[in-house]
This record gives structure tokens, sequence and C-alpha cells, in this order.
């Protein structure tokens, strides 16, 4: 058990993209593989501020980048979840598999 | 082992614990729940590196907005009680072998690497130096982001709407 530095969170923020690349990989239902890109996204968001705070702290470039992401990620989601319930209203279901013409 | 030391393993046990769970329970609104207590120990690691602007952020957005729009989505399009799908074990494995490459590759990039940082001094992330900053003209600024952010979320604002709109059957 060491002193906490960069290097932790870098560990803690790929073992969180890649717990989210699994996640993507194996679930089929449209929300979870949502929830598998926002797991994605905040451990980006992770990397920006843990190299803003050890590496260059005099300047502040990191925690903009971390702002804007998640604003985008705030779009992409509610964009993600209209489209989502749009797609249960005319195929009653949300799995991937059943989703296969794009054209109804 | 110090106070800070012992809350940050907490944090990101928390954070890694849940986010495993989030993404292999069989139940969708277990899953919404784990992932909430996720994005709840990212924000804490926020807090534990003193960035308090995001972590703030962080809880605003994420826990109070997607995890609650992702929870009214899955009342509406789950029947209750429902398990989801158990994905066919050669999926399974190989999408754990790819994830565990990808880690493991990352890793071993990352502990050969030395980070050289600066030495100069630092500006306190602060709500006022963030404020400076994000709407100044100058060579730091970021004021254009800024506006094409906001007209990114006007564009995708409208955009929702007109999707989930319920079109007309066509009478005529």
């Amino acid at each position: 058990m060491m002193e906490p530095g960069l290097y932790h969170i870098l560990f803690i923020s790929a073992a969180l993209f890649f717990i989210g690349v699994f996640g993507f990989f194996t679930r089929r239902n449209l929300i979870t593989m949502l929830m598998s890109v926002e797991l994605v996204l905040n451990s980006v968001n992770l990397n920006f501020i843990a190299f803003n705070k050890y590496l260059w702290p005099n300047k502040m470039d990191g925690l903009f980048f971390s702002i804007f992401v998640i604003a985008i990620a705030a779009a992409e989601a509610a964009v993600a979840i209209a489209i989502i319930i749009n797609l249960y209203r005319s195929h009653q279901s949300i799995d991937v598999e059943r989703t296969e013409q794009l054209k109804f | 082992m110090s106070g800070s030391t012992i809350i940050f393993y907490m944090l990101a046990a928390l954070t890694l614990v849940s986010g495993v769970l989030a993404v292999t329970t069989r139940q969708i609104f277990r899953a919404a729940i784990f992932l909430l207590f996720s994005l709840i120990g990212i924000a804490g690691l926020y807090f534990w590196m003193q960035y308090d602007f995001v972590a703030a952020v962080q809880i605003v957005v994420y826990v109070g907005g997607i995890t609650v729009l992702i929870i009214f989505s899955i009342f509406l399009t789950q029947q209750a009680g429902d398990l989801l799908p158990k994905p066919t074990i050669g999926r399974q494995i190989f999408s754990a072998l790819a994830a565990f490459c990808g880690f493991a590759l990352t890793m071993l990039q990352l502990y050969h690497h030395k980070f050289i940082g600066t030495s100069e001094a630092p500006v306190l992330p602060t709500v006022s130096n963030i404020g400076d900053r994000m709407l100044s003209l100058g060579a730091d600024g970021f004021a254009l982001p800024f506006e094409v952010v906001s007209v990114l979320l006007l564009a995708a604002m409208i955009g929702c709407i007109v999707i989930a709109l319920r079109s007309k059957p066509a009478t005529s």
C-alpha cells in the first residue's frame, strides 16, 4: 500500500475503460450498452483530471476537456435514449439482434 | 498509512467493484443502480484530488441527470422482473480476453513510461479561475469551445424532440 499518485489513478481509469469495453462487447440490450459507454467516458474524464493535477497543474486544459466531455456525454445520452424509446415503439424490443432493418 | 490513502483505496474499490457489477449483473435495474454507485465513486475521486467543481458537475450531470434518464427509459422499455438473456459463452470468453489483453498492454506501456511534469507554480482550480478562463478570449481562454458546445447542446435538444415526436398516422 503506497501513497496514491498518478499511476494509481491511471490504473483505475484503465481498469474502468476495459470494464466498459467488456460490457459493450457482451451486452445485447441497447440501454446496458449505453451504460458501458458512460463508464468508458468517465474513465477518460478521470484520466484528463489526473494528468492535469499531477503533471501540468499550471494549466487548466485537462479540466476544461473533462467539462466539455461531460457536456457532450449528456447530449449523447439524451439523443441515444430518444432513439431507444422510438425504436421500442416500432419494434417492441431494444435488443440489437432484433433490429436489423434501418427502414421500416 | 494516512487517512487520505485509506479513503483513496475505498473510493477506488467502490468504483471498480460497482463498475464490474454494472456490466455483469443480469437484472437491468440493478445494473443502473451499480452504475450510479460507480459514478459516485468517480465523483469522490475528483473530490479526493481537490477538483471540487468537476466533482460537483459530475454529481449534478451524471448522478442526477443521466442515471435518472436511464432509469426512466428502463421503466418505459422493460417488462418488470425479466432477466437479461445470458450472453453466449464464446462471446463472454472473447470479450474477457480482449478486455484483459488491452488492459495488460496499457498497464505494461504505462509502467515503462516515465512521465515528466512541469515545475511551474500551480493554478488552483477554483470556481473563479475556471470562470475567468472559460470566458476569456485570450491565448489560453476557452470562449470558442464554450460557444460551440452550447450550440451543440441546443442542436441535440431539438434533435431529441424531433426524434421522440409521435408521428401522426397517415390518414390521407
